[in-house]
């Protein structure tokens, strides 16, 4: 890839254009997430930068916006039914998701591709499709509108993430591992927990962290399916971008970008991890 | 083993069966025996992953047959007019106004759909097919029965409610949607409609479906053709990079593919606003007046703009991993062998990053056409897709079987382009983070 000293003139210019576009695409991915950030510390109620704010001047910037998020009842309401939804959703997903997964691995399983499209498809179908089925169907059995639906609702969509990680961390998992536990006389309970758990826990996490953040983020299935004592942080992000965007909105969407930093930097060491127990060297 | 070699034999005597069939260590034939212990396996592996196919079939799966189910169901007519439409099943309408029978079971049905409050949801159904309907559904209440005199006719008392009820019309408009079972949801979503005379197109102002789903076919298109070129460039860099950069440059693909979907969204509502930042540089260099501020926002360039950067990093990824397994020194070997740069590319290199454009671009639509939350917030009236429609007819227009009909049709969109990109690249293959 490196330009070669006897490269051409042209062969030099089109080297660096290449790198100028390619660096104006990446620009592109990241500019929209980064320039939130400061446009969140506005002491103003605006959504551009102020003269001010250009001028580096201390009072146009202020943490208003966030006072406005910790003090609203409202989004405090909102957070805390993210908290209690996601990890809900996410401990019903992991913990069905990854027995699944190991009967799924075994080799032993009847009808593997029929099963496996089942419990892939709520990945596969749009949201809005899903969203309308648990309407109508969540409806006739008065699940709609209540926490316990959006639960269930939730945790199926997490599913496929739980069964892809966990199953191909279980590729690389040593089945005579398994067998030498049972040979030394520990029950298959014992052998789960004290052998193969340990071994494949980086898949679960992060199988669990795409489970938790498809709950987090999720807002079409909710915006049907929950009533509004289960208003959720991208509900009310939605509906305050649909009808009067606030700018408190902008100081929601940099601490979630805090928590996607804070997700993609574990998962990059649970990968590393995984890697590692499983004897290969870290790409 | 010296003994084993000289009778020729392996396993020893006690091993065998007197006819001759190797044993297992509890006596029992070996055959059986192992295939006892295939059977126990596959046992427990389908009752490790039974809770999970519980859960989703009845969390995920049944809703979605629910909404197939809706989307033909029309049991409302035949449950709330029962009498009726038997007696209507004798009717002709080209003979004119029902006979006087009609009106005696209509006016039953109606006495006890009145009772229960019911009347005025068949209307509001019946309204779908023909307007008017849910007005005549709903003059026609209890009170106005009431004063019926039952010994009389009960046809010139109905039309003397509404003249509507002289009509042919209302009658055959019944009669068509009797059935338990219909199209007509279907023939809706196809701008198409049940009439008493047959199936006919509906009524030119009226033919939005068709023109919704091109748009979303055609919007989700222009989306993955500028991911394909915005984002083939970058996973060049990144799988002919250094691992080091490599993996800092991947951060900026990674970072925003973690970010919430309505922050992005949310950033691009404030980028593009009219007073907004990247209006505001524009007028600053003096592209843009002042005046002449860009509309990039609530119509289809926003919808373009937003999906797009929402969308790249799912093109990104398949192709760097793809690009990833094509060796660097066939590029080099066909340059020794005296190829220009650009002969090189596209006789070599590009051939064999196929598979990655086809899994990208077949990701990115999938994704794209069935998106819901970006459209409404930065679509405006004329960037929605078909999904807003269907959100639209859940919740206001309160017209679930054409919702579900629409919904049905989407579905089956995506299961076919599904079942391409699994021939192309294997569901398996789907690959996280």
């Amino acid at each position: 890839m490196a330009l070669q000293p006897y490269a051409s003139t042209g062969q030099r210019i089109w080297y660096y254009t290449f790198r100028v576009l390619c660096g104006l695409i990446l620009f592109f991915l990241i500019f929209p997430i980064i320039i939130i950030i400061p446009l969140s510390f506005n002491a103003l109620p605006y959504f551009t930068f102020t003269p001010g704010m250009l001028a580096l001047e201390a009072d146009a910037y202020s943490l208003e916006h966030y006072r406005d998020f910790f003090y609203n009842d409202a989004w405090q309401q909102a957070l805390w039914n993210s908290l209690s939804i996601a990890p809900a959703a996410t401990l019903l997903s992991v913990s069905l998701g990854t027995l699944a997964a190991i009967g799924l691995s075994s080799g032993k399983m009847p009808f593997r591709g029929v099963v496996m499209a089942i419990l892939i498809s709520p990945m596969i179908v749009p949201l809005i499709i899903s969203a309308a089925g648990m309407y109508f169907f969540y409806s006739r059995i008065g699940l709609q509108g209540t926490w316990f639906g959006v639960v269930l609702a939730h945790a199926a969509l997490g599913v496929p993430f739980v069964i892809i990680t966990v199953t191909a961390t279980l590729v690389g998992f040593d089945r005579s591992l398994t067998r030498a536990a049972a040979n030394m006389g520990a029950g298959p309970v014992r052998t789960f927990f004290k052998v193969q758990m340990p071994l494949i826990l980086p898949g679960v996490i992060s199988g669990g962290l795409f489970a938790f953040i498809t709950s987090f983020d999720e807002v079409v299935v909710i915006l049907f399916l929950g009533s509004a004592g289960e208003q959720t942080l991208p509900w009310r992000m939605f509906t305050g971008l649909r009808e009067q965007i606030s700018p408190s909105i902008l100081a929601v969407a940099t601490l979630l970008v805090s928590v996607s930093v804070i997700l993609l930097v574990t998962l990059e060491i649970l990968r590393r991890r995984s890697e590692r127990l499983r004897g290969m060297s870290p790409g | 083993m010296a003994e084993a070699t000289a009778n020729g034999d392996i396993a020893p005597d006690e091993h065998r069966s007197a006819s001759g069939q190797l044993l297992a260590a509890d006596g029992t034939p070996l055959k059986k025996s192992i295939r006892r212990s295939e059977a126990r396996a596959r046992l427990r592996a389908f009752l490790l992953v039974a809770p999970l196919l519980i859960f989703v079939l009845l969390s995920f799966i049944a809703p979605i047959a629910d909404m197939l189910f809706r989307s033909v169901e029309n049991e409302i007519v035949a449950d709330t007019l029962p009498r009726t439409v038997e007696a209507l099943d004798a009717w002709d309408p080209q003979t004119g106004p029902p006979p006087e029978p009609v009106y005696r079971a209509f006016y039953d049905d109606m006495l006890e759909a009145t009772e229960l409050k019911i009347h005025t949801r068949l209307g509001s159904r019946l309204n779908y097919e023909e307007s008017g309907m849910s007005s005549l559904f709903r003059k026609t209440n209890e009170r106005r029965l009431e004063r019926f005199d039952l010994d009389q006719p009960l046809q010139p008392q109905f039309v003397d409610l509404d003249k509507d009820w002289g009509e042919v019309e209302p009658w055959a408009v019944i009669k068509t949607f009797a059935p338990r079972y219909t199209w007509g949801y279907f023939l809706q979503a196809a701008d198409m409609r049940l009439t008493p005379g047959g199936v006919e197109m509906a009524p030119e102002f009226e033919q939005i479906y068709l023109k919704l789903f091109w748009r979303t076919i055609l919007l989700s298109c222009t989306i993955t053709l500028s991911c394909l070129l915005l984002g083939y460039p970058v996973a060049w860099l990144l799988s002919n990079l250094p691992a080091r950069s490599a993996n800092l440059l991947m951060i900026l693909v990674l970072l925003p593919f973690w970010t919430s979907l309505l922050v992005r969204t949310s950033a691009w509502k404030v980028l593009l606003q009219e007073q907004g930042v990247i209006n505001d540089i524009l007028v600053y260099i003096g592209i843009v007046s002042d005046a002449g501020r860009l509309v990039m926002i609530n119509n289809q360039t926003g919808t373009i703009i937003a999906m797009t950067h929402i969308l790249l990093p799912f093109m990104v990824l398949p192709l760097y991993s793809v690009m990833k397994t094509i060796p660097p020194s066939y590029l080099r070997a066909a340059k020794s062998l005296g190829a220009t740069d650009w002969t090189a590319f596209w006789r070599v290199y590009f051939p064999q990053s196929v598979p990655g454009i086809g899994a990208g671009a077949i990701l990115v639509f999938i994704l794209a056409i069935g998106y819901y939350i970006t459209p409404e917030l930065v679509g405006g009236t004329d960037g929605t897709f078909i999904s807003n429609r269907i959100a639209f007819h859940i919740s206001t227009s309160l017209n679930w079987g054409l919702a579900a009909a629409l919904g049905s049709l989407l579905l089956i969109l995506v299961l076919g382009l599904y079942w391409l990109y699994d021939r192309i690249v294997g569901i398996d293959n789907v690959k996280l983070g």
